[in-house]
């Protein structure tokens, strides 16, 4: 065996151009399927762990027919005590123009409750965040985010600053921590962001009505996203008489799971493109392997008439072609991770890391395994029937 | 030691058959030098074919050893070759991209020979044929006789009931045949068997037995 595996090192050595380009195939299959396959799940992964980051205990519902029973803030606050259901928040946004001195900018206004701040995880930096009063006497102060303090009023420590959003005088009572991870982060780099009580908002905006369309439910404490779903779902069923097409439900888990599909379905189908250039890259070796048992007819001839049995033979020649497999294997594999690693490098500025999946490498190095073995084996078989006279006479 | 007992070996020519061996007897004791010696077409191939157990024959026993043959299975032929037949071909044979030791070392590595006995028997076969400081050289970079001496070194390294010469000389000078067919004399001096299969009386006339092999048919005799 270690015999026949010498003498199949030696034969791939003694003609490495050729062996080169019998196993550019392989190679450039096993790169293919290593350097696609960990892209993908380089990139989701970063997009997946941004979207767990942002909180998975949320519901998002959107009323797209309301029967005659619009939902107000008192409607939610009702809900609020529903067994299951943590805190509610309306979702109410509007564009204004900030302004502040003579500087001017577009800000994105959200109306909010003060279960806004622990529905969506914000984070404060300075000063505190809306009152239940505050919406209770649509009082005009804001909380604006770090970008926004820096933008329009020049530095963050600006608690008490007036500032006036679409003409109306706000006073500022918290600034928030801008949060890198965050979905505006990601999506929106550097838009500034005022959140006002809801109840103000009415006001600003001829947009938002105090019919609420779309709001934010966290999990209660100690009970989980799908209680509060299931919990959620019964509360609007009750009131949009069992039609279930006047609203959407959507958690961030859907999104996830949406999102591992769209991966899984994608690692499948580059996979298999992957697979079938490695499939080709076996009949570049199949090809070869039967000219090369052609050509070394008269070997094997020799070979056999002093004593090679079929199974000697058989060995030689298989594995010749599982050692090109494995050899154009370990290439490819060597290739992939200098190519990930300059891709790494050249977009180092997204933040995303492109490293070696282990397990595409493992599955990379099984399949070409089986290759070398399932297309060296005709060839193989082929040199290992022939008749030991034939063979020697073979060419003279 | 070779029993051959009504050997004949049909070649299907298109519609006609032809008679490569037709019922030939041949007895061969241990130590003999035997010469075999046909013109071209007499079925001397096929008996040197048959004799080396690359191919068996359509009727007939052949006993090598005692034992029989025409019953073994491909995989026992090739054993058989290994380990009981040493071969010698015309066109010497080696494999072109193996040294001369390597080739020497083949046959053993078949039989499955641990390592450092194999090194011990490929440098003792080369010492034998002086070929010890040829032994890391390609076939491509020796002589026509050097050649034929590995061969010869490979044939014998494996201590074969028999060696099977087919031709050894024909692909070589006068001068060189003669270095040859001295090597053979002292091998059969030291008491190997030897089968020499030629068409050259020359060559024939060195063995101390000569048997004629025409149209298939075998018979005793001098020349």
């Amino acid at each position: 065996m270690i015999q026949a595996l010498k003498m199949a090192m030696k034969s791939i050595a003694g003609n490495k151009f050729r062996a080169f380009l019998t196993m550019l195939g392989i190679i450039i299959g096993v790169m293919a399927l290593v350097i696609l396959v960990s892209l993908v799940n380089g990139a989701t992964g970063t997009v997946t762990d941004t979207i767990a980051k942002m909180g998975s205990d949320l519901i998002t519902v959107r009323i797209s027919d309301d029967k005659g029973k619009p939902i107000t803030l008192d409607t939610l606050d009702g809900w609020m005590d529903t067994e299951g259901v943590g805190l509610i928040a309306p979702s109410g946004t509007a564009t204004a123009t900030g302004k502040y001195g003579s500087t001017n900018a577009t800000f994105q206004v959200y109306g909010a409750t003060p279960a806004y701040e622990q529905v969506n995880g914000l984070k404060l930096l300075l000063g505190r965040f809306l009152k239940a009063s505050d919406v209770d006497n649509h009082t005009d102060v804001c909380v604006i985010n770090e970008a926004a303090a820096e933008k329009l009023v020049g530095y963050t420590d600006c608690l008490n600053v007036e500032i006036s959003l679409s003409g109306r005088k706000f006073r500022v009572v918290g600034v928030l921590e801008d949060d890198e991870d965050s979905l505006t982060a990601v999506f929106g780099a550097d838009s500034l962001v005022a959140y006002i009580p809801y109840t103000t908002l009415l006001r600003l905006s001829s947009t938002v009505s105090s019919t609420i369309t779309s709001f934010s439910v966290s999990a209660a404490e100690g009970s989980d996203l799908a209680a509060a779903e299931s919990a959620m779902r019964k509360l609007l069923m009750d009131r949009f008489d069992e039609d279930e097409d006047a609203f959407t439900l959507s958690s961030r888990n859907i999104m996830e799971a949406a999102m591992n599909n769209v991966t899984s379905i994608l690692t499948v189908l580059l996979g298999g493109i992957a697979a079938i250039s490695l499939i080709v890259g076996g009949i570049g070796i199949m090809n070869i392997m039967l000219v090369t048992v052609t050509e070394r007819t008269r070997e094997i001839g020799i070979r056999k008439a002093i004593g090679a049995g079929r199974g000697a033979i058989l060995l030689q020649f298989l594995l010749e072609s599982v050692v090109l497999c494995m050899l154009g294997c370990a290439i490819g594999v060597f290739a992939s991770w200098a190519v990930l690693q300059v891709i790494s490098i050249v977009v180092s500025s997204l933040g995303i890391v492109f490293s070696l999946e282990w397990n595409v490498v493992a599955i990379a190095i099984g399949f070409c395994f089986a290759i070398g073995v399932i297309f060296g084996l005709y060839p193989a078989n082929k040199a290992a029937k022939m008749a030991p006279i034939d063979a020697l006479h073979y060419g003279g | 030691m070779i029993d051959l007992k009504d050997i004949s070996r049909v070649y299907q020519m298109g519609s006609e058959k032809v008679y490569a061996l037709n019922k030939a007897c041949l007895h061969i004791e241990p130590g003999e030098f035997v010469s075999i010696i046909g013109p071209s077409g007499s079925g001397k191939s096929t008996l040197m074919n048959i004799i080396g157990c690359l191919d068996t024959a359509d009727s007939g026993t052949y006993l090598l050893d005692g034992i029989p043959i025409q019953d073994y299975s491909e995989r026992a032929l090739a054993r058989v070759r290994n380990r009981k037949i040493g071969f010698v071909f015309q066109s010497f044979n080696l494999i072109p991209k193996l040294t001369a030791e390597e080739n020497v070392e083949l046959p053993l590595i078949y039989q499955g020979v641990p390592r450092g006995e194999r090194r011990e028997r490929v440098e003792a076969a080369l010492a034998r044929m002086e070929l010890q400081r040829r032994a890391k050289h390609l076939p491509t970079e020796l002589s026509g006789g050097q050649q034929q001496r590995v061969a010869i070194a490979r044939a014998i390294v494996t201590n074969p009931s028999l060696i099977l010469a087919d031709e050894p000389t024909g692909n070589l000078d006068s001068r060189t045949s003669e270095e040859i067919m001295e090597v053979f004399r002292e091998l059969h001096s030291q008491g190997n068997t030897i089968v020499l299969i030629t068409h050259d009386n020359d060559v024939a006339r060195q063995a101390e037995r000569i048997v004629h092999i025409r149209d298939g048919q075998l018979s005793e005799g001098a020349l």
